[in-house]
């Protein structure tokens, strides 16, 4: 293909317009096609993003009838709209908090340049699948694991800890929290281990130079560096719990009081339907996420800082 | 100072380890479980369910199809963006990781509710179809965030000069040049999309759409070994999907991210 336009390149600028006449002239920087490239995903995020998103938030101040209302949106703050979001938003919060503890536990000591050198491969490939792993697969993965007849269920039975006689189930809160962190943990995993490091050894060195004992320099330097990446990673896991619907569905069958599930009883074509209700609670999370990134955007502005001196 | 890790490292990764390892191998022994003993019967059974092909295949075109219209939609995008207006970056980028904000069960419900049968066709709203744009949506942080890197990691103004004093036009351009270089990122996203869209649960199930993910559930309700069958094969082909991203990254030129998200 490129051998017959070679030997046009060998004469004069003009021939090379003869031979391919439909080829770009001088100022390639600014081509039509700048537009004609980008403007498929204009339209696709504007015509399945965008205008769906705000036929929502106008669904959420209508009636079936086209009347102006707010009663769907007063109605998120009474019940049983009101205590969904509460345990949505406490369910979401545990997670990010615990997940994110123990993954950058988890994160630390894989990275820490003592640890043998298959562990960190081995642990971002291993984060990657479960972080992906979710939905209703998850959901059995744990039921075949913790619940009632689950294979640690029947050994926690056997060594004289009786789970569900103490009170526990698999298909209420804390059964929702234990198995978000499947997902939370590496997914913590993955984002925080950039900023970890970022941490330089020099750092330490210089700390430990300036007589700190290890407790003095995490609580001087090493922590604070990663306070913002940990506090956006968390809010990261909080807004992935927050709007997890298919392992929550499939864990309780629907039983438990969350938003997600309450928007889905709520469209979905039975009885109890009110989709404009659903509307305003889909509004109401779109809120919360948004605030939650809001902050993660403010936070990684600051985390950057460091990442780019010491990358 | 030895090259020894601490104590409390150790207990640490061992906990991770647990956490990923101890439902999954639970899950295993459950899939095995038989009346007496241990055996594949309940794959077998899976295996055998036509109900099973037909959906994993109707997962499997869905997917294909989300793949398709993403990288089609994404890498011209990405392209015009880095070659001719860095200006627009922070909208495209806002766009793509606004699905973010915009889970699936309100995505969902959002389509439902604007592509309803007074304004879309029928062959549109009767069919799987309906999923794909949601999906592709879905798509695009994965797709935005590989690509994004691959064409950050190459000389986007060079090789598009290079290729048009050469007497390449823009299809050829794209084609054979920039495609090329960006094949990694490409690549890696649209195993992301595969292991998306191979799982996804919550939009087929509400828009009352038969899928891989909405037969799990339904094997679920009824049958329990199966269904921890089914589990194992679609933690499999999590698997396939974040190996082939393994793989793609490790070829010379890679500029594959590590694409993390849910």
């Amino acid at each position: 293909m490129g051998r017959g336009r070679g030997v046009s390149l060998a004469t004069s600028a003009e021939s090379i317009d003869v031979v391919r006449p439909a080829a770009p002239r001088a100022g390639r920087r600014r081509l039509p096609l700048g537009w004609v490239g980008i403007a498929p995903f204009f339209v696709w995020a504007i015509a399945f993003l965008l205008i769906p998103a705000v036929a929502l938030l106008v669904g959420a101040f209508r009636t079936d009838d086209g009347i102006w209302t707010t009663k769907f949106v007063s109605a998120i703050f009474h019940e049983p709209y009101r205590s969904a979001y509460i345990t949505s938003i406490k369910i979401s919060l545990y997670t990010a908090v615990l997940g994110g503890t123990l993954g950058i536990l988890i994160a630390y000591a894989a990275i820490s340049p003592k640890a043998p050198r298959f562990i960190r491969p081995a642990m971002t490939t291993f984060s990657g699948v479960a972080a992906n792993f979710g939905g209703v697969p998850l959901a059995f993965a744990f039921i075949a694991t913790l619940g009632t007849v689950g294979a640690a269920t029947r050994w926690l039975d056997k060594v004289g800890i009786d789970l569900y006689g103490h009170g526990f189930t698999l298909f209420g809160f804390w059964g929702i929290v234990v198995t978000y962190l499947y997902f939370q943990i590496p997914l913590m995993i993955l984002i925080i281990a950039p900023a970890i490091d970022g941490l330089r050894e020099e750092w330490r060195e210089a700390a430990s130079n300036l007589g700190a004992s290890s407790w003095q320099y995490w609580r001087r330097v090493g922590l604070p560096i990663l306070f913002p990446s940990i506090l956006g990673a968390m809010l990261l896991l909080f807004g992935s719990a927050f709007a997890a619907y298919a392992t929550a569905y499939a864990l309780t069958s629907g039983h438990i009081e969350l938003t997600p599930l309450q928007i889905g009883e709520l469209i979905g074509g039975n009885v109890l339907s009110d989709p404009h209700q659903g509307y305003a609670l889909a509004v109401g999370m779109v809120i919360v996420i948004s605030v939650t990134m809001a902050f993660y955007f403010v936070l990684e502005r600051r985390a950057s800082r460091w990442r780019r001196r010491a990358s | 100072m030895t090259r020894r890790m601490p104590r409390s490292g150790w207990v640490w990764l061992g906990i991770g380890a647990a956490y990923f390892f101890i439902p999954l191998a639970a899950t295993l022994e459950f899939s095995l479980k038989e009346a007496s003993g241990y055996g594949f019967s309940s794959y077998r059974q899976i295996l055998e369910d036509p109900e099973f092909r037909d959906l994993l295949w109707v997962s499997f075109k869905l997917s294909v199809e989300t793949i398709v219209l993403s990288v089609l939609i994404m890498v011209p995008g990405v392209y015009c963006v880095h070659l001719s207006y860095p200006r627009v970056r922070p909208v495209v980028e806002f766009l793509s990781v606004l699905p973010f904000v915009v889970p699936p069960i309100i995505l969902v419900i959002g389509l439902l509710d604007f592509y309803n049968v007074d304004r879309a066709p029928r062959w549109f709203i009767e069919n799987p179809w309906f999923l794909v744009p949601g999906y592709v949506v879905l798509s695009f942080p994965f797709m935005f965030r590989a690509l994004d890197v691959s064409f950050r990691s190459i000389d986007v103004h060079t090789l598009t000069e290079a290729s048009h004093s050469l007497g390449a036009g823009w299809t050829t351009t794209l084609l054979r040049v920039i495609l090329p270089n960006i094949a990694a990122g490409a690549l890696a996203g649209a195993f992301l999309t595969f292991a998306l869209v191979m799982g996804e649960f919550t939009m087929a199930h509400i828009a009352l759409f038969n899928t891989f993910p909405t037969y799990i559930n339904y094997i679920g309700q009824t049958q329990a070994n199966p269904a921890a069958a089914l589990t194992i094969i679609s933690f499999g082909l999590t698997w396939l999907a974040l190996l082939g991203i393994l793989l793609v990254g490790r070829r010379p030129g890679r500029g594959v991210a590590p694409v993390a998200g849910r």
